[in-house]
């Protein structure tokens, strides 16, 4: 079965080389039928990747240990849900899931513009399949996760060998969240290589209107939504799992997919201004440009091993090899791009600095900011050894000295954006759209201080949100009456019957709203306690409204680990609220891992995040380590509502009907209030 | 037109400037050396008062748990370093011994290390055991 699966992949790899080609020749001769072949090519290389990921998934679940990546990464008592998991869960089976997706990908978009835009399909094709071939070389090649164990004697000769049983999937990664977060984070990073090949072969045929910008706008969109929310599973992987009761450290791993994530955001803003205003078209292409390389940049960091991390795989040989394919990447877009620079005129320039333009440039300019930032303090230590020979780290607070100020200052550009107007706005308009919102903002930062609130930031933020939820709300509040008075819906039948008519700007500013909330829920960090004790039976620790008062330890074991746990009644104000029971568990296979399992007591206000950390010395008491975090709650809820909102703007678009339909003369006021 | 250009660009410079000088502020409280356990003993004299992040295997069977701040022994290439772990946070499970640590914190006044963070991975692969080779 591995010779079957290493088959499939070179069988890929060829046919991917050969789409290349026919692509290439074809667009150039303007012979379809070559193109056609390419195409061809393209998806039998797709189905040909999908086989070999399959026979890998065979292997994992059958427990084949002659196979290195199986012996490495499962073991017979797994649960067969994580014995598929493992084939992400050591770098050489992951490069799979990889070429995997990067394959469904290519494939899904080629079927999809397989009778449109025949002129740029060829470079499409060409550049998806560079891409893929990429990969899969490198997997072939360098980390192939069909190689087999062998024996060396000692005269040299090698037998083949097979374990009795696998070192086991690290314990560490047997949790819910972390068998879907490799592969959501995987389609965020791979799915940019769609937009991106579109930019070039627009680039190319020098068909420079916003066509290729329309046409991948979802892809884009699911991208990016993915990227995010790969983003948080891992923040809730680490806030669970690791049990150093955060979420988010600013590790370089998990700064290589914020940096595409923020890229990204800021392309998916200044693609409407571009849509709606012809400016910023060199600047799109740079972004997408961007998007692509940072996602293949994240992907090296991972895995050459250049930045320590928690999340990294071991150090590989890959690479020298992604630095030449980064190298190529760069030097063919920006030649492209300075190349069709006549074609990339802006047809307007800016007006006003009170414009919605205007915003969008500022947060445009925010958001690459803070992704230049996050770049410079991850590879530091790398640059510093480059330049000095000494390596010099840095640690949060930095990234938290410039990131928070950047967010603060992105949430207000998410208040103020919507209510500047293109091109230019009134004072009085101005006026009229900030009275509510400002007066929100007002009161919230008062009634912060009354209470005795004084973190600047975290008052900075709590104002800021009240100012961005007002003017949300009044968004909708306010077109929702106008439509209702036209259509005589009631109010909520007018709230839905306007979003699902706007998809695009209502399902934003739900979206908006969500990042509101998590923000609300990274503030709550200004507010963190934690207490650690050494406890024994009877004892009791306070912290916040809450008493923890220890009642004993129990042992147990499951066929995969052994545990041992302690039983905390935790009371909330003199009540009891839940027997806790933080556990320790070793791990049978491998070397005898150990974990932290966090127990958590979740509420919107905060979380009661209590830790067994181990039985101490000889006296046998029990450490434990308690945190109350509030807020939380709210980072997670947040990335549900994005979820939802994303959702919204992706459903299929009804504005193609819409004009088809003329539309009556009452229905005029309410379009050109969506529209605006 | 000209104006209103302009004026976005004096606004973004000023927003530049302001957050570069966050980042620089931010930069210099957490900068640390990153260097290794024979590194630091050859320039251990350069190092007092610098945070530093030190990288090492632990030495098996030189964690004591039971001291208070607890005791551990980290080396790289025949150099050793004893550690005082004083931070707060709970020990990563990774750290055991034989696993690659980076240590962060600072030399004590009594020529001892004390760490407030430490970082913790597993060293071993199965391809350390068996020797692996293509098919």
């Amino acid at each position: 079965m591995s010779d079957f699966g290493n088959f499939c992949l070179l069988v890929a790899l060829c046919l991917s080389l050969y789409s290349i080609f026919g692509a290439l020749l074809g667009a150039r001769q303007k012979q379809d039928r070559i193109v056609r072949s390419a195409e061809r090519a393209a998806l039998a290389a797709c189905a040909s990747i999908t086989l070999g990921f399959l026979s890998l998934v065979y292997l994992l679940v059958a427990s084949d240990f002659s196979v290195a990546h199986v012996a490495n990464a499962s073991n017979r008592d797994l649960p067969v849900l994580y014995k598929i998991a493992a084939l992400w869960g050591a770098h050489d089976g992951s490069m799979v899931l990889w070429v995997f997706f990067t394959g469904l990908f290519s494939g899904i978009v080629i079927c999809q513009n397989r009778f449109r835009y025949r002129d740029m399909m060829p470079y499409v094709i060409a550049v998806l399949m560079v891409n893929l071939a990429f990969f899969l070389a490198l997997t072939i090649f360098l980390s192939n996760p069909f190689n087999q164990l062998v024996e060396v004697g000692p005269d040299g000769a090698t037998t083949p060998f097979m374990p009795a049983d696998g070192r086991g999937l690290n314990p560490l990664l047997q949790y819910w969240a972390m068998i879907i977060h490799p592969p959501v984070l995987y389609v965020g990073f791979i799915g940019f290589v769609i937009p991106f090949a579109f930019a070039i072969a627009a680039l190319i045929t020098r068909q420079l209107g916003d066509t290729w910008m329309r046409t991948t706008r979802r892809w884009t969109l699911v991208t990016w939504l993915f990227l995010g929310i790969g983003l948080i599973l891992g923040g809730k992987w680490a806030y669970v799992e690791l049990g150093w009761g955060g979420y988010w450290a600013w590790d370089p791993v998990e700064n290589s997919s914020l940096m595409p994530w923020l890229i990204a955001t800021a392309f998916l803003h200044s693609v409407i201004v571009q849509e709606r205003k012809g400016m910023l078209k060199v600047w799109n292409m740079l972004l997408v440009t961007a998007c692509y390389f940072l996602g293949v940049f994240g992907t090296f960091l991972t895995r050459s091993g250049i930045v320590n991390s928690v999340h990294a795989f071991a150090d590989s040989n890959l690479g020298e090899y992604f630095i030449y394919y980064m190298i190529l990447v760069l030097a063919g877009s920006l030649y492209l791009i300075f190349d069709r620079l006549p074609y990339l005129k802006s047809e307007r320039s800016l007006d006003s600095v009170i414009s919605r333009e205007s915003a969008f440039l500022f947060n445009n300019l925010i958001l690459v900011i803070a992704c230049f930032a996050v770049f410079w303090g991850t590879m530091f230590p790398a640059i510093s050894e480059w330049a000095q020979g000494t390596k010099i780290t840095v640690g949060p607070p930095f990234f938290n000295a410039v990131n928070i100020p950047i967010g603060l200052f992105l949430l207000f550009l998410t208040g103020v954006g919507p209510l500047f107007a293109w091109r230019q706005t009134s004072v009085a308009s101005l006026k009229r759209a900030f009275l509510l919102p400002s007066l929100a903002a007002l009161l919230t930062c008062a009634a912060l201080l009354a209470l005795g609130m004084r973190d600047f930031y975290a008052i900075a933020c709590f104002t800021l949100s009240a100012f961005v939820v007002v003017t949300i709300v009044e968004e909708f509040y306010k077109a929702a009456r106008i439509r209702g008075k036209n259509t005589g819906d009631n109010f909520f039948a007018a709230l839905v019957g306007l979003t699902l008519k706007n998809k695009r700007r209502y399902g934003g500013y739900i979206v908006h709203l969500s990042v509101v909330l998590i923000f609300v829920g990274i503030a709550g960090n200004a507010f963190n306690r934690e207490a650690t004790r050494a406890m024994v039976a009877g004892d009791e620790l306070e912290i916040g409204s809450y008493t923890l008062r220890m009642a004993g330890y129990e042992e147990g074991e499951t066929p995969n680990y052994s545990y041992g746990r302690v039983a905390l009644e935790a009371f909330k104000n003199g009540k009891l609220i839940r027997v806790m029971k933080p556990e320790k568990r070793f791990y049978k296979a491998g070397d005898g891992q150990s974990t932290t399992e966090v127990e958590l007591y979740s509420t919107p206000r905060e979380d009661l995040y209590v830790i067994f950390a181990g039985i101490s010395g000889n006296q046998q008491s029990y450490e434990i380590t308690v945190h109350v975090n509030p807020l939380v709650w709210w980072v997670w809820f947040g990335t549900g509502i994005m979820f939802f909102g994303t959702l919204i703007t992706l459903l299929p678009d009804g504005r193609r009907r819409l004009y088809a339909l003329r539309p009556s003369a009452e229905a005029v006021p309410a379009l050109q209030e969506s529209m605006k | 037109m000209r104006s209103s250009k302009l004026k976005f660009v004096v606004g973004g410079i000023v927003v530049v400037a302001a957050l570069s000088w966050l980042g620089f502020v931010g930069f210099e409280e957490s900068k640390a050396y990153y260097i290794t356990v024979d590194e630091f003993s050859a320039m251990q004299a350069d190092l007092q008062g610098k945070t530093l992040k030190i990288a090492g295997d632990v030495v098996p069977g030189s964690i004591n748990r039971a001291a208070r701040p607890i005791e551990f022994v980290i080396s790289h290439e025949g150099e050793n370093l004893t550690v005082r772990y004083i931070g707060r946070g709970v020990l990563p499970d990774t750290f055991k011994d034989g696993s690659k640590a980076v240590v962060e914190g600072r030399i004590a006044p009594d020529g001892t290390f004390q760490a407030n963070h430490i970082e913790a991975k597993c060293a071993s692969k199965y391809e350390a055991e068996y020797e692996k080779r293509g098919t």
